[in-house]
């Protein structure tokens, strides 16, 4: 024992002395430094967006379930579905009740958030996905009143406002209780351990290698290394388009790539896989899950010409109503030559 | 192993000449070696000059050291994890391009001449701050561990994945240079009611923390340096919030605005996630402090023991977000005898500690573990011991002890014990 004694007792001192080297906190001047300036109220505005369970934050307007319901499939339903039980591995915003004490808990806004106001924050702060704080007031107070209405929270003739916002009471408010770690489990494991003989035997009760989840090392190289070699074969391309517009068309194609892949190994994400799409017949990638309006538009001959593109980029919403891509166009002529340059020597089968 | 690289290879090569002998040097050379006796390119041709490489990088024979990513865990790369390879590092110090990255709305790319840090709420001068200002504030130097809440989420229920750097890698260890936030509170002058902080980020997601007062005027820093380079774009660029020994999801990257209020804003990353699930449906919130905790990381599954019987090195890390480790205790039989580790490297509060222990393995299976005694006294617990308190749904904050079984070839596996 006296040797672990001296061993801890040296140690700290170790620490004491680095200490002293480290610690020299930096000093604080009465009146302050002087630094920054002040900030104005237009600057202040457009920033201090957060709400808080009390109401604080929150801007006047309103929105009823139906208007939520059209934005929700507009906007939110390529990841989280028509009726918030998601796609692939994005949130499931609706329903779950009763399953906290199971084995398999579904957290969603209805079973699980604590606040109302929790959901108009986030949406409003980061919604939709890749097009974040694009959504009016309204907007956000109508998709709002429409998660409510997904998880059995209010009517369908439901209007979300300022002035009842409070009044919503979310079915888990009482499902939490703040960290009990000091009392509950320091007693438990501040204690000192045994070292010697203190199990009889030992088995193997489960093995990683029997489940077999751990990603294959060689083949996550080659699929992260992928996109980069396509683009940079796609722009060295000497006989091909201009180096610099495919440039300006990979930059702008950032805001694409949240929803859709492009090049080898893609794959069907928010969006489909855009290899080929040029020229092709619309609604027509396969294994993609279209709106019927996309369907329907290919059945009726529309192919994705330049012009036919171009309009499309500039107004998704538009160009053809009910579609799902979630997306407000593109601003400029200059953006959308870009991205049609980039797609077609990118996505070129 | 699975990604054989040359320098493994050779190693293993060499096991078969050292298998059997107890005693004395284990190889006996048969032929001359040829890295020896034939001359190699290096030593005859003249290799690139000074500036080959302007920023440099690792030796090609290290390429297989990557941050990797466990794709089936997250909807999409923008919103998602990758992990440091901790099977690959020595020391205590994280390389910048090795730390891990967790983005809630894809890496922002900010020009810092663009970039702003506001201060408002309940202060008695809301302010705005450039980059320019910010570097001519007080700066300090400090080294702590950033580890996201749910490293090790994955093994609640069990053995699940093959590599310390995926069990255990949503940790880096960095030396920051940071303003204290005090100074920047200080100089907007916090009202007496002001007793949290919501800090927030430039990114897509606007990530939001409620942090409280005290936390915030004690040891947080705006840092725009790790180890003495401006933060990388994935950690932040220009500036992040430092958060000592709390959860990583708190250290807000982007930094663009704190403001002052009189209670916590419950967002969703405070709500939704970050909160701790029991097995009566009931959750813990704000469980912010991490846990002492540490894991062997050499060998492991992606580091198997290639030379056979004879001397061998185990090679861990520990971390504690109350203080610091003075002791490590590691068993090689499944928990039923224990030693103590040899710490070895600085000894910071709320950093990374490594620890050795070397023994003369004899071939035998090993059920290898570590367990973190941290300063204020606490033991890190088994999976069963925390699993008894907490459940398993609560995907966050598992400290529990890991275990890695060796057979007598050496590769090594996650399993559970009982």
């Amino acid at each position: 024992m006296n040797k672990v004694a001296l061993s801890a007792s040296a140690l700290l001192m170790g620490i004491a002395v680095t200490a002293i080297a480290q610690e020299t906190p930096a000093p604080s001047l009465d009146g302050g430094y002087g630094l920054g300036r002040t900030a104005l109220p237009e600057e202040i505005a457009a920033w201090d967006i957060d709400v808080r369970p009390d109401g604080l934050g929150l801007p006047v307007g309103s929105g009823d379930v139906w208007t939520g319901e059209e934005l929700f499939v507009d906007y939110c339903s390529a990841c989280h579905g028509d009726f918030g039980e998601a796609v692939g591995r994005w949130p499931v915003l609706a329903g779950g009740f009763g399953t906290l004490e199971g084995e398999d808990p579904v957290k969603t806004i209805g079973s699980y958030w604590p606040y109302l106001s929790t959901v108009w924050d986030y949406v409003h702060r980061a919604m939709p996905y890749g097009s974040a704080q694009s959504l009016d007031d309204d907007q956000v107070y109508a998709i709002v009143a429409y998660l409510l209405y997904l998880n059995e929270v209010v009517e369908d003739d439901f209007t979300l406002s300022n002035e009842n916002f409070t009044d919503v009471v979310m079915p888990n408010q009482d499902g939490f209780f703040p960290d009990d770690r000091a009392e509950v489990e320091f007693p438990l494991f501040i204690q000192d351990p045994c070292m010697t003989d203190c199990a009889e035997s030992v088995e193997i009760t489960m093995r990683a290698a029997v489940l077999d989840v751990t990603p294959d090392t060689a083949e996550d190289d080659g699929a992260a290394e992928q996109p980069t070699a396509v683009v940079e074969e796609a722009a060295a391309e000497a006989s091909g388009p201009d180096p610099e517009l495919l440039a300006a068309g990979q930059d702008v194609f950032r805001r694409c790539s949240t929803c859709h892949q492009i090049g080898e190994g893609a794959v069907n994400r928010a969006g489909p896989v855009l290899n080929g799409i040029y020229m092709a017949t619309a609604g027509t990638r396969e294994g993609f899950r279209y709106s019927s309006v996309m369907s329907d538009a290919g059945a009726g001959g529309l192919v994705w010409n330049d012009e036919n593109l171009s309009a499309y980029l500039a107004d998704p919403r538009g160009f053809l109503s009910g579609n799902r891509m979630a997306f407000q166009g593109l601003r400029s002529d200059e953006e959308i030559a870009a991205v049609i340059a980039y797609i077609r020597a990118t996505g070129a089968e | 192993m699975k990604n054989g690289t040359t320098r493994r290879g050779l190693l293993k090569a060499g096991l078969v000449g050292g298998a059997g002998l107890a005693v004395g040097r284990v190889h006996a050379q048969v032929a001359p070696d040829p890295a020896i006796t034939e001359l190699q390119p290096w030593q005859q041709y003249l290799g690139p000059g000074v500036d080959a490489a302007p920023y440099g990088v690792p030796s090609p024979f290290e390429s297989h050291v990557v941050r990797r990513n466990v794709p089936w865990l997250t909807a999409d790369s923008v919103s998602s994890v990758n992990f440091t390879p901790l099977h690959e590092l020595e020391g205590i110090i994280t390389p910048n391009g090795l730390c891990f990255e967790r983005h809630h709305g894809g890496v922002a790319e900010i020009d810092p001449g663009m970039h702003r840090l506001m201060i408002n709420g309940l202060v008695d001068n809301p302010l705005v701050f450039t980059m320019e200002d910010l570097m001519r504030f007080p700066r300090e130097n400090r080294t702590y561990f950033l580890e996201c809440a749910a490293n090790t989420g994955m093994e609640w229920r069990g053995a699940q994945l093959n590599g310390v750097q995926f069990t255990h890698g949503m940790i880096h260890n960095v030396v920051y240079t940071g303003i204290p936030l005090r100074l920047l509170l200080e100089e907007a002058g916090v009202r007496t009611n002001g007793t949290w902080i919501l800090p927030e980020g430039a990114d897509a997601s606007g990530m939001t923390r409620s942090i409280p007062m005290e936390k915030a005027l004690d040891d947080c820093l705006v840092a725009f340096a790790m180890n003495g380079e401006r933060l990388r774009p994935e950690q932040g660029y220009p500036i992040r919030l430092v958060v000592p020994g709390w959860e990583g999801n708190m250290w807000v990257k982007w930094l663009r605005r704190i403001e002052v209020g009189d209670q916590p804003w419950h967002h969703r990353e405070e709500t939704s996630k970050y909160t701790d699930l029991l097995e009566n449906g009931q959750a813990r919130r704000f469980t912010w402090e991490m846990d002492a905790k540490s894991v062997i990381t050499n060998p492991s599954p992606q580091a198997p023991i290639t030379h056979g019987p004879g001397p061998t090195v185990i090679s861990g890390v520990a971390w504690s977000g109350r203080g610091s480790i003075p002791r490590v205790d590691v068993t090689l039989d499944g928990g039923v005898n224990w030693v103590q580790a040899r710490m070895s490297g600085p000894s910071f509060d709320k950093s990374m500690h490594r620890f050795y222990h070397e023994f003369d393995w004899d071939g035998r299976p090993l059920l290898l573990q570590s367990r973190a005694h941290d300063s204020t006294g606490y033991v890190q617990p088994t999976k069963d011991q925390l699993r008894e308190v907490r459940g398993e749904n609560s995907i966050y904050h598992n400290n529990s002890i890991q275990t890695w079984f060796v057979d007598e070839n050496g590769q090594a596996e996650n399993v559970e014990v009982g």
